[in-house]
């Protein structure tokens, strides 16, 4: 049995989630294996019907006292619990931080090696992953009796396949001392568009030049109900907060359309970005990796272009 | 605090990853080194506890007598003491590797207290495995959180702050704990002076291990196909913001 660990905040699924979903219903499918979602703690039966619509079930719903919330212990215990007692020989999940971190502690207490940020499995288990944020791929075999692997995220698009939702109670047991590591408290943002969410993203790099340069990417950022992210030049000069960074050390984005701005594209902040669906380099350099490797670019300084953009949208509106 | 932060010898990044003919490995002819960004904020974490708090930190690493470089460098930003598991040179697989440090952590601590806190970098820059540090707390039997960026000492537990989509998550984790610690936690410093003089004179342990290959084999590595796109040029400056916005509109951000 191939057993996908839905990711999932108190019942809310994610598109990563949904990616792990899709991923895993085509696998079992090929390997001719049963499949079915195992959905841990608070908000459990309202994720199992998105595992449902996504062609995963039966739904096992985890419960118990020590996951109302989330803690990678609980849940790595829950995963490698649920993994044995049920049977499943593969075990799949999504290559979130919270998806490597549970598939991980989960590894670890049965001693099974366990892959990360897989792109694809061939029928003869020739696993193709992610190294390098994916600017470097390895082919890797495992020998194990549970085979553990997650897909990196933005490798699948999400497919609904609607399947009746039969769920059933996993009861795992779990030690008190698992408690150390549950969620305490939470700081929650206002509502609202994210870097790694937005539809828009304004970029900036070097040639931005200082922090108020970036103002002008703000602006057109507000135009277009987007948010400005940065390179690692950025935040290593203390220019922006680390939050803001696109790449491999930072955020990953995938937005319909990513302007980068002063941005020459190294590899590591080309990999945060790559998911984008198109991307606009602006830049004085017409040889620079990013207005090479880019759908489209507009050859000039990020200082004229920007305010000259956001003028020009300001003007079409009235 | 006795602070532990493991680290990693990879390739300095930002330069392009080449691979060996035979698919076996990195080559390294024409690359610099450093440890992974994580781990340099680790270290970083390490030194400045130490400064709030007082105690120690000493650095660790899995890998080539080569990455004697990045133990230095650390203790060039002030970590105490260095140890190094030296490999044959091949990378070893997550299950090894985390042995290896379970191994070391033993040693470590049989000639001086145990540690309150192991810090380990999210993720290693190169392989990108996500579990040796999960691995060695599970080992230890001690609690461990990915993902931080955040830490506050208190009594005899660690308040860590992991950013998330929606905010943060905050775990307040007894010690001794393990975290996993990510880039922008703090700027790191450069090296003082004092640092390098330290870092001149300061013997690296050698650690032994007998721990064997775990269950990941890698076959080859090898470049992804690289997409060639005609780059479609807009304009060139202010007079190209009409082609832009059409574009916008066409797509239907604007």
């Amino acid at each position: 049995m191939l057993l996908v660990v839905v990711e999932h905040d108190r019942g809310s699924v994610p598109i990563a989630g949904k990616e792990a979903l899709t991923a895993g219903r085509e696998l079992a499918g090929r390997l001719g294996l049963p499949v079915a979602a195992l959905v841990i703690g608070a908000g459990a039966e309202q994720a199992a019907e998105a595992a449902g619509a996504h062609g995963v079930g039966p739904g096992h719903l985890a419960t118990h006292d020590l996951l109302s919330d989330y803690g990678p212990e609980a849940w790595g215990e829950t995963i490698a619990q649920a993994a044995i007692v049920l049977g499943a020989s593969v075990v799949v999940s999504v290559g979130t931080d919270t998806g490597n971190e549970v598939m991980a502690q989960a590894a670890a207490r049965m001693d099974q090696p366990f892959v990360a940020n897989c792109l694809k499995v061939a029928d003869d288990w020739t696993i193709t992953r992610m190294r390098w944020g994916g600017s470097l791929l390895e082919d890797t075999t495992v020998d194990a009796a549970i085979r553990m692997i997650t897909f990196a995220h933005h490798a699948v698009e999400p497919v609904e396949s609607a399947v009746a939702v039969v769920t059933s109670s996993f009861e795992p047991g779990l030690e008190p001392e698992v408690s150390r590591t549950l969620v305490r408290d939470r700081v929650v943002q206002a509502a609202g568009v994210t870097l790694s969410t937005a539809s828009v993203v304004v970029g900036g790099g070097r040639g931005v030049g200082s922090p108020e340069g970036f103002s002008v990417l703000e602006e057109l950022a507000g135009l277009l109900g987007g948010k400005v992210g940065c390179s690692r030049v950025v935040t290593n000069n203390g220019w922006r907060p680390h939050s803001d960074q696109v790449g491999q050390t930072g955020t990953k984005i995938a937005p319909e359309i990513y302007i980068a701005c002063g941005i020459s594209g190294a590899i590591q902040h080309w990999v945060g970005a790559a998911a984008s669906k198109r991307i606009l380099a602006v830049n004085t350099d017409k040889e620079a990796n990013m207005v090479t490797k880019a759908d489209y670019a507009v050859i000039g300084d990020l200082h004229e272009v920007i305010p000259a953009i956001s003028n020009e949208i300001r003007r079409r509106r009235g | 605090m006795r602070i532990l932060v493991c680290i990693k010898r990879v390739p300095a990044p930002g330069a392009r990853i080449n691979v060996t003919p035979d698919g076996q490995a990195v080559d390294t002819a024409h690359l610099g080194f450093a440890m992974s960004p994580h781990e340099e904020c680790a270290v970083e974490e390490a030194v400045q506890i130490v400064e709030r708090v007082g105690g120690s930190a000493v650095v660790l690493t899995v890998g080539p007598a080569e990455a004697e470089e990045q133990l230095r460098y650390a203790v060039s930003l002030g970590v105490e003491q260095a140890a190094l598991v030296q490999t044959d040179g091949a990378d070893w697989d997550p299950q090894r590797t985390a042995a290896a440090i379970v191994d070391a952590v033993g040693a470590l601590e049989e000639s001086g207290r145990a540690f309150d806190l192991v810090l380990f970098g999210n993720e290693s820059a190169d392989s990108g495995g996500y579990q040796v540090g999960v691995r060695v707390a599970y080992a230890l039997g001690r609690p461990m959180v990915n993902g931080i960026k955040r830490i506050e000492i208190g009594q005899g537990e660690v308040t860590a702050t992991r950013p998330t989509d929606a905010g943060a998550e905050v775990y307040r984790v007894p010690l001794p704990a393990v975290l996993g610690v990510k880039e922008g936690i703090n700027l790191p410093r450069y090296p003082t002076l004092k640092g390098r003089l330290n870092s001149k004179k300061v013997e690296v342990g050698l650690v032994e291990s007998n721990a064997v290959a775990g269950g990941q084999h890698m076959v080859k590595l090898f470049r992804p196909t690289e997409q060639v796109s005609e780059t479609v040029i807009l304009g060139a400056g202010a007079d190209a913001a009409a082609a832009v916005v059409d574009l916008l509109e066409e797509i239907g951000v604007a």
